[in-house]
């Protein structure tokens, strides 16, 4: 026994070891995917949000699944300088009419794309938001001008049930 | 001499043993339950779509008025394995139930119609307030009933069907009823269920015993909501493990070969 | 344990292991000469380390979606069933992982008792597994309580209120283990803290148990000194994993059927009900593996008694070493020590049935012969055997028969499983 010569690789050891692999990967999986949202947290519901009193100018910020969504009524300025900006400016080009369904409602995740900070409004060098935690410019649509940030700010998914009403998600 | 004690021994063990499990799988049935052929049960045990369905309805028109169901969401109606009403139906079945929500923004609780997300809106505020209304007797939350009961299915299914005329000797008092599979026999829930008591919307005849069926396969699987996928995933994991179990087998009697034929 | 200095082929592997001589550990647990005629009983305790771990990756995963508080653990738990990915299966393993692992720490018990491996030299490792057993008993016993059912209220009741029992101070150890006046909110948070680190501490004990087992190597069924390394042993790998892997891969077939088909048959229904101070539920019992000492608490009418009993009936297992004075072994070659071994074995499932049912008329009857019959086999049978039992000859080696010339090797062969 103590010679060790190299073994014969064995059809049935070679089996043996890859059906026991397959079994332990199939019995790591449910490890990792209770780590994962949960059914309830899926379901969870829309936030409806009552826009009657909010003026030009101003934004409201509202919880939506854990995260702060921006709710702005902009002026007419800044939709004028939103829509303005050439494509070819920005870092992630979009449109202003793709963010914005009803230009005066910007409605979009207050979420930095950069690490996940919450941005300050009318900061910063395009009189949109500005992060303070790494100094990244947002414009008036949102969108990312100047900073490390790699995105726009992600705008949810929403619609205008009446004309004070707006649902997210 | 020897040998035979130790059989009788061994004997001893074995009966004991059976006596034991047997004993831990009729814990308390002292009276023969009813039972009837569930399709959830066995290796490949599924639920009767249909039966779930109405179970759902007997649960909704009769016992939600006393009995709270308080770890279920509307959207459990339309999840695999379950009744699987469309979303469309289980929409219109939370938005029948009104839900109390808040506060809003000034600060006020109000009330809107029930959404898929939430749980199954409950028959009374709290314990007390359930108390108060059914003669201090609380009627326990059926989420997970079946599995509370010793019986469990069976149980269920044979309690509901088992009130009956109390013998002479016993006198019962107001609000008490005789039903001979209770624990006591002195229930205080007046039988719940009549014949034609809900109009099946499948046009199934809405007898006692039916509605007794319906209404446990649907606690079964308010109880036990993943019975499916636990079944089949069982099946296969042990398939696995069987072939696995060979595979190894043949393994160790080569390697083991190398010993013995040295001997 | 191979006597030779293992160097490591590769520079990298020589260098590292000249500062952490893992590889010569791992060498050693390869090559370790492990006898080759051991039979399957042999085999529980890979699988307990399977249990252990099993029991410690699973219930991870539940701490994360658990929740230690009075009002919300009943809930939590039905999330965990309902809600979170897989977490039906992850919980009903855990649960039944209990089971599994007393049903093979039972076993692994046995098998000692058996072939007599708690006798010198191997006291120590036996020890430490007594040890373990007491941790897991209080491991699975707080664990049990978790969920926050009727079961787990009452039965973390009846459990801290053995302490009562010593005089003096009971009462107030009592309180001192509840944080207040009852079995509460405080009692669920500290049970939940000690259920998570316990089985930790019964890991470190574990590497103990193991490596007091490597000084002196395994017994085996024939109960006699090896010469390791030689002919009557092999190395661990492949020849002991192999078979330890087939050994496990059948348990867990059982293991999987509760687990898919019947993951409560073990529980008790009362559990599902959530814990209510003001109810006790009619029929009180613990798991099934608490049962036998369950009986010995109730067998006898008195409280602090009762209680001693019980904690003797495992502390006297600890001291088994030295009230069992027979030199040999393994009960092959002890015929009325196996005799004896079997009724032990009667007497504890007898006890674990009683302790199942009601404590009155026949049940109590019973239990208490049976209570008087455990601590006799211990206290008086296994002293007395071991001077006036008239033991088989003994085999020199469990390949060579021929140098003692002893025919009972084929007798040893034969016998060494309790099938026959």
């Amino acid at each position: 026994m103590t010679d060790k010569k190299p073994e014969r690789r064995e059809f049935l050891f070679t089996a043996s070891y890859v059906a026991g692999a397959v079994g332990v990967a199939a019995a790591v999986w449910p490890l990792v995917d209770q780590m994962n949202p949960d059914a309830s947290v899926k379901a969870l519901a829309s936030t409806e949000v009552d826009i009657s009193s909010v003026k030009p100018g101003n934004t409201i910020t509202v919880l939506w699944r854990g995260k702060p969504v921006f709710i702005r009524r902009r002026t007419q300025e800044e939709i004028s300088e939103a829509k303005s900006v050439k494509m070819e400016d920005l870092k992630h080009p979009e449109k202003d009419e793709d963010r914005a369904k009803d230009p005066e409602w910007l409605v979009m995740l207050g979420v930095c794309t950069h690490l996940g900070c919450v941005p300050l409004n009318d900061k910063g060098d395009y009189k949109g938001w500005f992060c303070p935690c790494h100094g990244s410019h947002y414009d008036t649509s949102g969108r990312i001008r100047k900073g490390p940030a790699p995105l726009n700010m992600e705008i949810p998914k929403y619609e205008f049930v009446d004309a004070s009403t707006i649902k997210i998600g | 001499m020897i040998i035979s004690l130790k059989h009788i021994i061994k004997l001893i063990v074995i009966l004991t043993l059976v006596n034991f499990i047997n004993h831990i799988v009729n814990a308390a049935e002292k009276v023969e339950l009813l039972k009837t052929d569930w399709t959830f049960k066995g290796l490949f045990g599924k639920f009767d779509r249909g039966s779930l369905q109405r179970g759902y309805q007997v649960y909704s028109q009769v016992c939600s008025s006393c009995h709270s169901m308080k770890y279920l969401s509307y959207r459990n109606l339309t999840e695999k394995g379950g009744p699987e009403f469309t979303e469309e139906q289980a929409k219109a079945i939370a938005a029948s139930y009104e839900v109390k929500d808040g506060p809003n923004a000034d600060g006020e609780m109000f009330v809107r119609p029930g959404k898929l997300s939430d749980k199954f809106v409950q028959p009374y505020d709290n314990v007390k307030a359930a108390q108060a209304a059914n003669g201090g007797a609380y009627p326990p939350d059926m989420s997970v009933l079946i599995k509370a009961r010793s019986g469990g299915a069976n149980y269920i299914y044979s309690l509901l069907q088992g009130y009956e005329d109390p013998p002479a000797e016993v006198t019962l008092d107001e609000g008490v009823y005789y039903n001979k599979y209770m624990y006591g026999n002195k229930i205080k829930m007046a039988s719940p269920l009549s014949e034609g008591i809900v109009t099946y919307s499948d046009g199934t005849e809405a007898t006692v015993e039916q509605m007794s069926k319906d209404i446990t396969t649907f606690l079964m699987w308010t109880a036990e909501p993943h019975l499916e996928s636990r079944h089949k995933m069982g099946f296969k994991a042990i398939i696995y493990l069987i072939i696995l179990t060979i595979l190894v087998y043949f393994s160790m009697k080569k390697i083991w070969s190398r010993i013995e034929s040295e001997v | 344990m191979s006597d030779h200095e293992y160097t490591p082929k590769s520079k990298v592997g020589k260098w590292f292991n000249d500062r952490l001589p893992i590889l010569t550990l791992a060498n050693h647990l390869t090559d370790y000469p492990t006898p080759k005629n051991l039979n399957y009983w042999w085999t529980f305790g890979g699988i307990l380390t399977f249990c252990l771990i099993t029991q410690i990756i699973t219930g991870l995963t539940l701490a994360m979606h658990y929740i230690a508080h009075a009002d919300m653990a009943f809930e939590s738990v039905e999330k965990i069933m309902r809600d979170v990915n897989y977490g039906w299966l992850i919980r009903y393993i855990h649960a039944n992982g209990a089971s599994m692992f007393f049903l093979a720490v039972y076993i692994h018990i046995f098998r000692s008792l058996f072939y007599g491996s708690y006798k010198s030299p191997r006291e120590i490792i036996w020890i430490i597994g007594i040890i373990i057993y007491l941790l897991m008993m209080a491991s699975a016993f707080m664990g049990y309580v978790l969920p926050w059912g009727q079961m787990s209220f009452w039965g973390a009741t009846v459990i801290t209120n053995l302490f009562s029992a010593i005089p003096l101070v009971g009462e107030g150890i009592v309180t001192w283990l509840w944080g207040g006046y009852s079995v509460d909110n405080p009692t669920l948070t500290r049970f939940f803290t000690l259920h998570y680190l316990i089985p930790f501490l019964i890991l470190g004990l574990v590497v103990l148990h193991i490596w007091a087992l490597h000084v002196p190597g395994n017994n085996n069924p024939v109960g006699i000194d090896i010469k390791k390394p030689s002919k009557d042993t092999v190395p661990f790998h492949p020849y002991i994993v192999i078979k330890d892997a087939f050994a496990l891969l059948m348990f867990m077939i059982v293991f999987a059927f509760f687990v898919f088909y019947a993951p409560n048959i073990l529980g008790h229904a009362d559990n599902y009900i959530e814990a209510n101070p003001m109810v006790t539920p009619a029929h009180i019992v613990p798991e099934w593996y608490l049962l036998p000492f369950y009986a010995i608490l109730r067998s006898i009418p008195d409280k602090l008694l009762g209680v001693l009993a019980m904690l003797f009936a495992i502390i006297i297992l600890a001291l088994l070493p030295w009230l069992d004075t027979s030199k040999i072994r393994s009960a092959v070659f002890r015929p009325l020590y196996k005799q004896f071994y079997w009724i032990l074995l009667a007497d504890v499932l007898i006890l674990g049935y009683v302790g199942a049912m009601p404590a009155e008329g026949l049940y109590l009857l019973i239990a208490r012969i049976a209570t008087f019959y455990y601590f006799l086999h211990f206290l008086v049978i296994l002293p007395v055997l071991g001077f006036k039992e008239k033991t088989l000859p003994i085999p020199l080696s469990i390949t060579d028969p021929v140098l003692g010339g002893s025919p009972n090797l084929a007798i040893a062969k034969n016998r060494d499983s309790f099938d026959n």
